[in-house]
C-alpha cells in the first residue's frame, strides 16, 4: 500500500505544526533560562548561587533523558496540560520540555561568548542589570542566538519523528509506519527528501538572518 | 576652562625640584588607605596594600607600573567595578563606600572610562555606540542626535557615524571609545591602558586627543599605563606602583629628574636613556685619570648647554660631550649629558668645582 499525496501533505502539516508551536514555547522558556544561567553564575551581574545551583542540574537532568522516554514518562503531565495524552497536540508538551532546556544551554553558550569587557563597559556607564541584558548581552549575541534557535529547530524536527509513538503523526511517523513497517521504499525516499529540504531551508534561513545581524 | 589652565600653570611654577609638596588645589579623586584582597586558588592575593593618592581637579594623573602591580584594580575602585576590601575612595566629594547602588549608578554618569580593548558593541554603529550611555538615561532623541554629532566631530569621526566598529582602525575605535566616555559630560575620565594596543603614531594622536579632552572639556583624567612614554607625553602628575603599593608619586618632572626607587628609575630609563654607554668606560680605561668624565642631569633651559660653554670659556679645560639625551617634559627641557673634561689637573678641578655650583646634578664616572 502506497501513501497518498494527501497523507504526505497532512504529515508535513503535522510536523510543521508540532515544530513551530513547540519552538515558540521552547524559546520562551529557553531564552530566559539561558540568560539566567549566565547572569546568576559566579562573578556575573546578578550572581546568585542558589538560582544557579538549582537551575543547572534541572537542565542537565532534562537534557539527559532520551526523547522517546521523556515522551512516555511525562504522559500524566501532558494529560494535565492539554487534556489528552495522544495526538499531535499531545506531542507538543514533551517536545517543549525536551527542547526548552536544550535551547537554554545553547543560549547560555552564546551569551558566554560576550567579551567580559563589554559588560565592564556597560557597568562603567551605570547600566542596570536589565539594561546590560537587553541592551548589551542579547544584542551582541543575537546572531549567535539565532543560530542556536536554528539548531534547536532542526533538533525538534528530528524529535517529532518519535512523536508517532504517542500518535503525533508527522513526516517521521509516515516514514516509519509506511516506509519501514510496510516496506515502501518510495515513502522512505520521499520523506527523506522532504526532511532534507526542510532542514536545509531552515538552516539557510537561519544563516542568512544571523549574518545580517552579526557585524563581526 | 580658565581655572584648569590656572591650576596647570600653578603646578608648573612649583615645579623646580625643591622637594616641596604642592598644596592640594581641589581634590577630584581621593584614595585613603585603599586595600583590596581576594581569594584565588586558596591563596589570598593582596592587589592593593593601602594606597593613598590624591588626584586634583584638572590633573592628567598617570599611574604607572608593571602588570600585576595593582594599577588596574586601583583604577576600577573609582567607578566601583572593584570594591575595596577596606579604605575609602572619595570621588568629587562623594564617599563611594556609603553610596547606595542607585546613587552609585548616577555617579557613574560623571565618570567616563576607556579601555585597552575599546569594548565597543560590534553590532552597533559608531553613532549608536556613542549614544549608548545617553540611551540608558532619559535623554531625548533630539538631544542625543546633537550630543553625538558634536562628540563625533570632536574626535574627528563625523564621516564614520554609520560605520561599524569592525570597519575601523584601532585608533578610530579608541576615538569612538573616547566619544562614548564623554557622552554624559563627565568630569572624570578613567583610561585603562588606552593606548597599549596601538602603534606609536596612533598612540601619539590619541594622547593628543586626551589632552584636548582635559583642556576643552575640563575633564580630570586618571590613566594607568605601563608605558613611561605616555606619562611623559601627557601627564602632569604621576604615581609609580609596585606590588599593590604606591612607591613613589609626585610631579612628572620631579619623578623624571629624581626617581627615588628602582622601579621609577627603570621606567624613567625607558624614555630617557641615562645609562653610561660602554664606549665611555673604554675611554675611561684608556685615559687612566688624565681626564674627568661627568654625568650631568639638568632641568630647564638655564642649565646644560650654556653651562658647558661657560666652562670652556672660563677654564683652560676642553669639554667633550660623549653622550647626550635631551627631552622635553611639559615644555621644560630635561636632559642627561656625559662630558669629558680635559686639561691640566688643576683646571679640571676648577671646572669641576664650577659645575658643582650650577643648578644641575653631577656625578663623576669612575
Amino acid at each position: 500500500m502506497e501513501v497518498t499525496s494527501d497523507q504526505v501533505i497532512q504529515a508535513v502539516y503535522e510536523t510543521i505544526y508540532m515544530v513551530s508551536v513547540s519552538l515558540v514555547f521552547a524559546t520562551m522558556i529557553g531564552l530566559p533560562l539561558g540568560v539566567l544561567l549566565v547572569v546568576t553564575r559566579k562573578g556575573h551581574i546578578l550572581e546568585n548561587p542558589l538560582i544557579f545551583s538549582i537551575l543547572n542540574p534541572i537542565i542537565n537532568v532534562l537534557r539527559s533523558v532520551p526523547f522517546i522516554i521523556l515522551l512516555v514518562a511525562i504522559i500524566p503531565l501532558t494529560r494535565l496540560i492539554v487534556g489528552t495524552s495522544i495526538g499531535t497536540t499531545a506531542a507538543i508538551v514533551p517536545l517543549i520540555i525536551y527542547s526548552g532546556p536544550y535551547m537554554a544551554r545553547l543560549v547560555e553558550n552564546s551569551l558566554l561568548e560576550v567579551n567580559a569587557g563589554i559588560i565592564e563597559a556597560a557597568e562603567a556607564m551605570g547600566a542596570t542589570p536589565l539594561q546590560i541584558i537587553f541592551r548589551f548581552l542579547i544584542p551582541e549575541t543575537l546572531g549567535s542566538i539565532i543560530l542556536s534557535i536554528t539548531t534547536a529547530t532542526i533538533g525538534l524536527i528530528g524529535a517529532t519523528a518519535m512523536a508517532g509513538a504517542i500518535g503525533g503523526g508527522g513526516i517521521g511517523d509516515l516514514a516509519i509506519t509506511y516506509g519501514y513497517q510496510r516496506f515502501s521504499t518510495m515513502t522512505i525516499v520521499a520523506t527523506v527528501v522532504i526532511l532534507v529540504v526542510l532542514v536545509q531551508g531552515i538552516q539557510s534561513f537561519g544563516n542568512v538572518l544571523a549574518r545580517k545581524i552579526r557585524r563581526n | 576652562m580658565g581655572s584648569v589652565q590656572a591650576i596647570r600653570e600653578e603646578t608648573h611654577e612649583s615645579l623646580p625640584s625643591n622637594g616641596k609638596k604642592i598644596e592640594p588645589i581641589e581634590s577630584m579623586i581621593e584614595f585613603h588607605e585603599v586595600h583590596k584582597s581576594y581569594e584565588s586558588g586558596g591563596a589570598t592575593i593582596e592587589a592593593l596594600k593601602g594606597v593613598t593618592l590624591n588626584v586634583h581637579r584638572g590633573d592628567i594623573f598617570g599611574v604607572i607600573g608593571l602588570s600585576g602591580a595593582g594599577k588596574s584594580t586601583l583604577l576600577r575602585t573609582v567607578n566601583r567595578l572593584e570594591q575595596p576590601t577596606s579604605g575609602r575612595v572619595i570621588v568629587d566629594g562623594n564617599d563611594l563606600s556609603v553610596l547606595s547602588v542607585k546613587h552609585l549608578r548616577s555617579l557613574k554618569k560623571n565618570i567616563g572610562m576607556i579601555f585597552q580593548q575599546f569594548n565597543l558593541l560590534s553590532t552597533k554603529t559608531v553613532f549608536e555606540n556613542v549614544a549608548m550611555p545617553l540611551r540608558l538615561g532619559t535623554t531625548s532623541h533630539k538631544e542625543i542626535q546633537e550630543r553625538v554629532g558634536e562628540l563625533l566631530s570632536f574626535v574627528g569621526l563625523t564621516e564614520k557615524a554609520q560605520s561599524y566598529p569592525n570597519q575601523l582602525s584601532g585608533g578610530q575605535k579608541q576615538r569612538v571609545g573616547i566619544a562614548r566616555a564623554l557622552a554624559t559630560n563627565p568630569s572624570i575620565l578613567l583610561s585603562d591602558e588606552a593606548t597599549s594596543a596601538l602603534d606609536p603614531q596612533t598612540t601619539a594622536s590619541i594622547l593628543e586627543l586626551l589632552t584636548r579632552v582635559n583642556e576643552e572639556y575640563n575633564v580630570t583624567i586618571l590613566m594607568i599605563t605601563h608605558e613611561m612614554n605616555v606619562i611623559k607625553e601627557v601627564c602632569n602628575r604621576v604615581a609609580v606602583m609596585e606590588q599593590g603599593a604606591v612607591v613613589e608619586q609626585g610631579n612628572v618632572l620631579e619623578v623624571f629628574a629624581n626617581p627615588q626607587t628602582e622601579t621609577a628609575r627603570h621606567f624613567v630609563k625607558s624614555v630617557v636613556r641615562d645609562d653610561i654607554p660602554s664606549s665611555v668606560y673604554k675611554l675611561l680605561e684608556a685615559n687612566q685619570g688624565r681626564s674627568k668624565i661627568l654625568h650631568i642631569r639638568f632641568i630647564g633651559e638655564s642649565s646644560g648647554q650654556p653651562m658647558l660653554s661657560q666652562v670652556a670659556k672660563r677654564f683652560a679645560s676642553d669639554v667633550h660631550v660623549l653622550f647626550g639625551n635631551i627631552t622635553e617634559l611639559q615644555g621644560v627641557p630635561f636632559g642627561n649629558l656625559i662630558v669629558e673634561l680635559q686639561g691640566s689637573e688643576r683646571e679640571i678641578a676648577r671646572a669641576y668645582q664650577y659645575i658643582l655650583q650650577q643648578n644641575v646634578t653631577v656625578k663623576e664616572i669612575s
